[in-house]
């Protein structure tokens, strides 16, 4: 009882904050939620009555905290198609099929969610996603544009429309168009209020969001010219919003006639498609926004949206899906928890019900400009330059989907996407039986190490979109408070889609206190420079060297900068001169084939680096990669080998030696296996000082081959947080073995004089 | 039942063909014969002629001059029954065979030939990766700890071939599946409930290896490290890619059940690991 008594009080301390984020909230949303609806040829109040359910519902039923519902950007390209053409150009009832549809993707939404098949939407690899969301950027933006322009009565394809905005632009200078102009000129100052918000400074201005400072002013233009002007109001009254008088008590009935037949499906799987896929990347990108740091439930949001859409639709609303907009917004006016969304669609019908009037002096080509904006931020050209930087098939992958939306519809476009990325994914590997062979195969591995309770996930043969959900599967039952290795040594190749993914992992688990660490992939070759470039263990036709400064990855980046920390330096490249190693027993009978990301002080003392190794010549045994730290020590000190598990007692076993024991140190000898040539020069050499500092440190494999020291823990790459526990080891462990006076115990103990 | 103590290999047989690995299959098996103290069969599918049985000589006559102990066998006929045959006729309790590399020499698949043979032998079969003239050392074994009947005796019969091999560390594999967990994981609750759920099914099986590790006499378990690792991953697949991982040297399984034609559709346990091997593997009956 105590715990509910204490959430409650907790929920009603945070309300007032959840109230006003949800005001705020509003403001956007009802000019959004007005635009587009208009933008779908929809009635106006279509997208309100949205937001209004969809905050209702959704923040009864969801499993998001933080995100907003609502109409969304990406459903206005399938929504306007379905309402234009499935009644053959009739609006009104191509409106009504359309919110039959709706319905019926609702239904779907709640099966997907039931089903728990949320993680369907990483089916999609992400260059296409991005390629789709710029194509109805750029639909929305091709349209709009005319209307706020004030030529509401443009038709076409969205290439036609794109070649038809300077005639738009030319039909304002001439004179029988005056009319119009104001209204265009509205448009215009609406769309420079979209783009210069943000660049005014200025807390009373802010205070206010971008949209509702363009209804603002329009609405107040129209009181100007009723009330100080003798001037009619310029703005004709077809350019401005329509809203039924009778909003709450009218509903249209949505017609389910068409229900089998064939357009009107793809119409349903296009709005499913396209409303999961924004809906769960907006929940994902808000969840990096939460301030409470929590985990959504997307299944239970996929049915809490498929609810919301089903009772949307019936009352003649367009359909709910998150919006990511609206949800940052949310975050960064205090909303904390789902009431936000709540209090959202109280003010929405707030607004609607005492400022109808108001409501109707809205011109259309202010929230054309809204839209405008809108698309244009989908279709953003700096994304195509991020995309770009990642890899020159990325830019491929990205344009099929464009083109192929814009010339056909969202789902062709989408699949010509994931086409496009499996057949380059083909060509980059030079095979297509790689990917068929192992695209069913179990190829992830997780397990929790014994002894210092880290989780190990291993990748096997390729990473790829295709495969990704199994990966994803695994990651989501970490607790990202815990540390995570995730290693591709094993993996042929690795895409774009999975490494982004990752990263967001990796952005996740530091905030919630974790590590996730990817390692593997340092040698891997890439396409690109970029980071998240795809990395393929087959070399590219272009190849770029491998260990190039600007190609690094994560891990090599941290790894440059512990060694800048420590003012070392930092090797990144493959060096093959192991000389030295193979005087340890470790690595006697082991095939070294290089050593790569090396730090090491500007002594040489101190070197760590990553090596690969084989069990001896000629053997095809599996490679094995580790960490290893060398330090070279001032004086010579005795041969020896400290471990814990004793597995290289194999190779003394046959030299007949046996485990030293340290007298007066009963415990250590207990739990460490030392080994060496000559017991009596060891025993002298591990002091009452050296044996505590072992002891009261964590357990590496210490191998000393008379004038150098190897350290290394286990027969793996070490995760940049081990590198530091293993520098800091190394170092404090020469600081113990230097003070160690071994010369002047030996003379003083003239017994053992060789 | 069998349960006696010393299940030991005392007749192993390998089927040998003239091809360029000739040499190195008769090498792993010979020092085979060695660990194990035993008797060899070496099988031929193939027609005898002087050439080939001068091969044969020649290279096991480095290994032992007993004539007794070697005993070659020259067959006509399908070679996945003549092997399984002669293997049931001379009472083998293990079958070596040969794992041929594909194009990328870091992977290994098993012929088609020694699949069916895997699947319908009556002894154990030990499958080799890459079969080597020189010896490798055999340090790290990893023994899968399934719950299933056979596993008990398994793992008391591992501990034998680790000995035999001189290893030095054995580690015993418990496989969790997704469907051990029955929790989806899809908000922080729901986080906490499969974590819990985990770690609890990672002590229950950890208790029961355990259990039969109790079983294990002393003087076998001497000398080698003892380890037991949870893994989460398909059951029968994730324990190749953790050998794998950890970079084991032999993985030591169960025979499956009877297979059927669907298993080969659907791959699951063994399966998986024929279709590609991830080290050394040797399957006990």
């Amino acid at each position: 009882m105590k715990k509910t008594n204490n959430a409650t009080s907790e929920f009603l301390s945070q309300l007032p904050k959840n109230i006003f984020s949800g005001f705020v909230v509003s403001l956007i949303a009802l000019p959004l939620g007005l635009g587009l609806a208009l933008a779908s040829e929809a009635p106006p109040i279509s997208g309100v009555i949205a937001s209004v359910v969809g905050g209702i519902i959704v923040s009864i039923f969801g499993g998001s905290k933080v995100t907003i519902t609502g109409p969304g950007n990406g459903l206005v390209v399938v929504l306007l198609g379905a309402i234009t053409t499935l009644a053959n150009g009739d609006l009104y009832q191509g409106y009504i099929f359309t919110l039959a549809a709706i319905i019926c993707s609702g239904a779907l939404m709640i099966i997907i969610g039931q089903l728990r098949l949320g993680i369907l939407s990483d089916f999609f690899p992400s260059s296409a996603i991005q390629g789709m969301l710029a194509a109805i950027g750029i639909s929305i933006f091709a349209k709009q544009f005319h209307v706020m322009l004030a030529n509401t009565s443009i038709k076409g394809d969205t290439i036609s429309l794109l070649t038809d905005i300077p005639h738009s632009i030319s039909l304002l200078f001439k004179p029988e168009y005056s009319a119009i102009a104001i209204a265009a000129l509205v448009g215009v100052l609406s769309l420079l209020i979209m783009f210069f918000y943000g660049k005014i400074r200025n807390k009373y201005f802010q205070l206010v969001p971008a949209p509702m400072w363009i209804v603002l002013i329009a609405v107040g233009l129209s009181y100007y010219y009723e009330f100080f002007s003798s001037a009619p109001y310029p703005i004709d009254d077809s350019l401005l919003v329509q809203i039924p008088n009778d909003v709450f008590s009218n509903f249209p009935t949505p017609d389910f006639s068409l229900i089998l037949d064939f357009k009107f499906i793809g119409v349903v799987i296009a709005i499913t498609l396209i409303s999961s896929i924004e809906s769960l990347l907006s929940i994902k990108a808000v969840d990096k926004l939460d301030p409470l740091k929590r985990r959504s439930n997307i299944n239970k949001d996929l049915t809490a949206l498929g609810i919301a859409s089903i009772v949307s639709g019936f009352i003649g609303g367009l359909n709910v899906v998150t919006v990511i907009a609206r949800s940052s917004v949310n975050v960064n006016n205090g909303g904390t928890n789902r009431s936000s969304n709540f209090f959202h669609s109280v003010f929405l019908i707030l607004f609607v019900v005492l400022f109808q009037d108001q409501l109707k002096r809205i011109p259309l080509t202010a929230l054309a400009a809204i839209l405008v904006y809108t698309g244009y931020k989908l279709a953003a050209p700096r994304n195509l330059k991020i995309v770009a930087k990642i890899g020159k098939e990325q830019l491929i992958i990205f344009f099929a989907t464009i083109i192929a939306t814009i010339t056909t519809n969202l789902i062709t476009g989408i699949l010509i996407g994931i086409l496009t990325t499996i057949i380059i994914h083909f060509i980059l590997n030079k095979s297509v039986l790689f990917f068929i062979r192992n695209l069913f195969k179990p190829n992830v591995l997780m397990f929790k190490e014994g002894f210092n309770d880290t989780y190990f996930v291993s990748v096997k043969s390729f990473s790829s979109f295709l495969n990704y959900s199994r990966l994803k599967r695994k990651l989501d039952t970490i607790p990202e408070n815990q540390d995570t290795i995730i290693d591709f040594s094993l993996c042929d190749f690795v895409d774009y889609t999975v490494q982004e993914s990752l990263l967001g992992y990796q952005e996740t688990f530091k905030r919630k206190g974790g590590s996730f660490e990817i390692t593997g992939l340092d040698i891997h070759g890439t396409s690109s420079e970029h980071p998240l470039a795809i990395r393929s263990l087959i070399p590219f036709s272009k190849k770029i060297k491998i260990g190039a400064k600007s190609n690094l990855t994560k891990r090599q980046k941290d790894l440059q900068n512990i060694a800048n920390d420590f003012s070392w330096q930092y090797a990144p490249k493959k060096g093959h001169d192991v000389s030295g190693l193979h005087d340890f027993v470790f690595f006697k009978t082991k095939k070294i084939n290089y050593l790569n990301n090396s730090i090491y002080d500007s002594k040489s003392i101190f070197r760590i680096s990553d090596t690969e190794f084989s069990e001896g010549e000629f053997i095809a045994r599996t490679l094995v990669r580790t960490t290893i730290m060398t330090i070279k020590l001032k004086t010579e000190v005795p041969k020896f080998t400290l471990d814990k598990e004793g597995l290289l007692e194999f190779i003394y076993k046959f030299s007949g030696f046996k485990d030293i024991l340290i007298s007066g140190h009963p415990d250590f000898s207990k739990r460490f296996f030392l080994l060496g040539e000559k017991p009596k020069k060891i025993k002298l050499f591990f002091t009452d000082e050296l044996v505590l500092f072992l002891e009261s440190n964590p357990y590496y494999h210490i191998e000393c081959n008379g004038n150098s020291l190897l350290v290394m823990r286990k027969e793996r790459l070490a995760s940049i947080k081990e590198i530091k526990a293993l520098l800091d080891y190394g170092t404090r462990l020469e600081k113990v073995i230097t003070s160690i006076q071994y010369d002047e115990l030996l003379l003083k103990s003239p017994k053992i004089k060789s | 039942m069998n349960e006696l103590p010393n299940h030991k290999f005392n007749t192993i047989l390998i089927g040998v063909a003239f091809s360029p690995n000739l040499k190195n299959n008769i090498f792993e098996a010979m020092r085979m014969v060695d660990f194990f103290d035993s008797k060899m069969i070496i099988v031929h599918v193939g027609e005898k002629t002087n050439e080939k049985e001068d091969n044969i000589k020649k290279l096991i006559s480095g290994f032992s001059d007993d004539d007794e102990k070697v005993n070659v066998i020259w067959k006509q006929g399908d070679p996945v029954t003549v092997i399984i045959e002669t293997a049931r006729e001379n009472n083998a309790d293990l079958i070596m065979l040969g794992a041929i590399p594909r194009e990328d020499f870091l992977k290994f698949y098993i012929g088609s030939i020694a699949r069916k043979i895997t699947r319908n032998a009556h002894c154990s079969v030990l499958l080799l990766i890459k079969p080597s003239e020189d010896l490798r050392p055999c340090n790290h074994i990893v023994v899968n700890g399934l719950k299933d009947e056979k596993t008990r005796q398994t793992i008391l019969d591992s501990f034998e071939v680790a000995q035999n091999l001189g290893a030095q560390k054995l580690t015993i594999v418990e496989e969790i599946s997704r469907q051990e967990v029955k929790v989806i994981v899809e908000d922080d609750q729901s986080l906490l409930k499969d974590t819990l759920i985990k770690e609890q099914l990672a002590q229950k099986e950890d208790l029961r290896v355990q259990h039969i590790l109790s079983d294990v006499p002393e003087d076998l378990k001497t000398g080698i490290l003892i380890k037991t690792q949870s893994i989460f991953g398909k059951r029968g697949y994730s324990i190749g890619h953790y050998a794998k991982v950890v970079a084991a040297d032999l993985l030591i399984m169960n025979a499956p059940k009877r297979t059927t034609f669907l298993d080969r559709i659907f791959l699951h346990d063994l399966e998986h690991i024929l279709s590609e091997l991830p080290t050394d593997v040797l399957i006990m009956r």
